[in-house]
């Protein structure tokens, strides 16, 4: 078993190599516009009748603009997103940085973080909960570009538009992965902004780092 | 926010913002005092000071609406010609339909029926014009579907009508054309792709749950499609045309995709 510890090949790399660095920030442009066009889209016809986005933070003067940048966007968010998870699937990144994911780690972690202890010194490992969000995020995105598919085009992919409910199900469906990945900036930008230096990394690269560094807890 | 109970894109609900000429008064006022044409001046402010929000910019209303030309060939591209969209039953049924246009419901000029002709024009080899009773003789096909809007609201309405693609071929249509063309009597104008106007579900609609479409709803004549946005279902038809030329939509003018395929 102590083979499992052998390099093989080591990959010597910046943290988030440029590629991904650029995928990324393309990633944040693409789905905050698609998120303030939405807003735009969503206030001609609300859902709820106690919520409409503010003028200020929609995109698009009028609701054509707002539709022109959504239909825009989602081009980039698609396209890009795709060699994202490519990337990370290929390259094994996924696997070895948000792999596994264990329930009692995500629970110590919530538990550090309340009580103000959660290291964050290394930022070349994500702590459980990290993963969580990004694995989850992940998925949402996928969601959102398939309800967002199925909201453009519910005569054509009327099956599947039967399968969630109908139309106005696949419009809350959409609205709720909305809400998902607005919650999901939120804590991110907010946790980015408390550990600065990740926002350094994301930009210029951060650390040397090793591939094939082995994970410091083996499995039992 | 108080708001209308059919809120609408195709009614602006605030007009150019005033608060800006008013916030720039002394700009503009000083600027006066060297001599330039009050009006000239005016208006190139409210240019200058409405241009700031990135969307209508003349680059950037130039480059989106090549996207939305490019999402135009991606809908026709998936497009499904025979693919039948979801039929419901009568119970389901709106009544009365919901109203929309670019103006508010109290604005409709009624259509006179009697005296109502539509006019035919283009790749067409009978271009004899019909009146409202002609129409009126042909098979109807009834289409209970789903409405949906670009605002994102939807119900079901029961249509009846004949059937495009079948009209067309009536007519000696070149049915090989790349578009129909619809004007209406409110200066209302759409243009179908050829694949949509032969789809099993388009009618030229005559009525609304087996009575005469009311005025408010494009009596006599209106299109009905099942695979296209509301707005594409041109009211208070008047004439229509079967041509190669793309002939620029009311909405298309203004920003909005004109496959508008659903």
């Amino acid at each position: 078993m102590s083979d499992s510890f052998t390099v093989k090949s080591t990959r010597r790399h910046r943290l988030h190599p440029a590629g991904l660095r650029a995928m990324h920030w393309i990633n944040a442009l693409a789905m905050i516009a698609l998120i303030m066009s939405g807003w735009k889209i969503y206030n001609d016809e609300v859902l709820f009748g106690w919520l409409h986005f503010p003028e200020a933070v929609t995109l698009g003067v009028w609701a054509q603009h707002g539709l022109q940048w959504h239909f825009f966007a989602m081009w980039i968010l698609m396209v890009n997103g795709a060699f994202y998870l490519a990337y990370g699937l290929w390259t094994g990144r996924f696997r070895r940085k948000l792999l596994p994911i264990w329930p009692r780690e995500v629970i110590a972690t919530v538990r550090e973080a309340l009580t103000f202890k959660l290291a964050h010194d290394d930022i070349t490992h994500y702590n459980a909960v990290q993963k969580v969000l990004y694995v989850g995020v992940m998925l949402v995105i996928v969601l959102q570009v398939v309800t967002g598919w199925l909201l453009w085009k519910p005569i054509q992919f009327s099956e599947a538009v039967a399968l969630l409910g109908g139309f106005q199900a696949v419009r809350l469906f959409h609205f709720i992965g909305m809400a998902a990945i607005v919650g999901f900036l939120v804590v991110h930008v907010a946790l980015a902004l408390l550990v600065p230096k990740t926002i350094g990394a994301m930009v210029t690269g951060g650390p040397i780092v090793d591939d094939a560094t082995p994970e410091a807890v083996p499995a039992e | 926010m108080a708001r209308s109970p059919s809120p609408s894109i195709f009614r602006p609900k605030q007009g150019v913002d005033q608060s800006l000429i008013e916030d720039n008064k002394k700009l503009v006022q000083d600027i006066n005092r060297r001599g330039l044409l009050r009006g000239t001046l005016s208006l190139g402010a409210l240019t200058m000071l409405t241009g700031c929000n990135v969307s209508d910019t003349d680059t950037m209303q130039s480059f989106l609406r090549t996207i939305s030309a490019f999402n135009d060939k991606v809908q026709e591209a998936i497009f499904r010609p025979n693919h039948l969209a979801p039929t419901y039953s009568v119970d389901q049924v709106a009544k009365p339909p919901r109203f929309n246009a670019y103006y508010d419901v109290e604005d409709v000029k009624p259509v006179d029926g009697a005296s109502w002709k539509l006019e035919l024009a283009g790749l067409i080899q009978d271009k004899r014009p019909w009146t409202a009773q002609q129409i009126y003789q042909l098979p109807e096909q009834e289409l209970i579907v789903r409405h949906i809007c670009v605002e994102g609201w939807d119900y079901i309405g029961q249509w009846e009508g004949v059937n495009l693609g079948q009209f067309l071929k009536r007519i000696g249509a070149d049915t090989t054309a790349k578009y129909v063309s619809f004007k209406c009597a409110d200066d209302y104008t759409e243009t179908l792709d050829m694949a949509t106007a032969l789809h099993p579900q388009t009618i030229l609609a005559t009525k609304y749950a087996h009575d005469p479409i009311t005025d408010p709803f494009g009596f006599p004549l209106r299109l009905r499609t099942a695979t296209k946005l509301g707005f594409k279902n041109a009211k208070w038809i008047t004439a229509m045309e079967v041509t190669n030329t793309f002939i620029p939509t009311f909405w298309s003018k203004q920003g909005f995709n004109w496959f508008a395929g659903i």
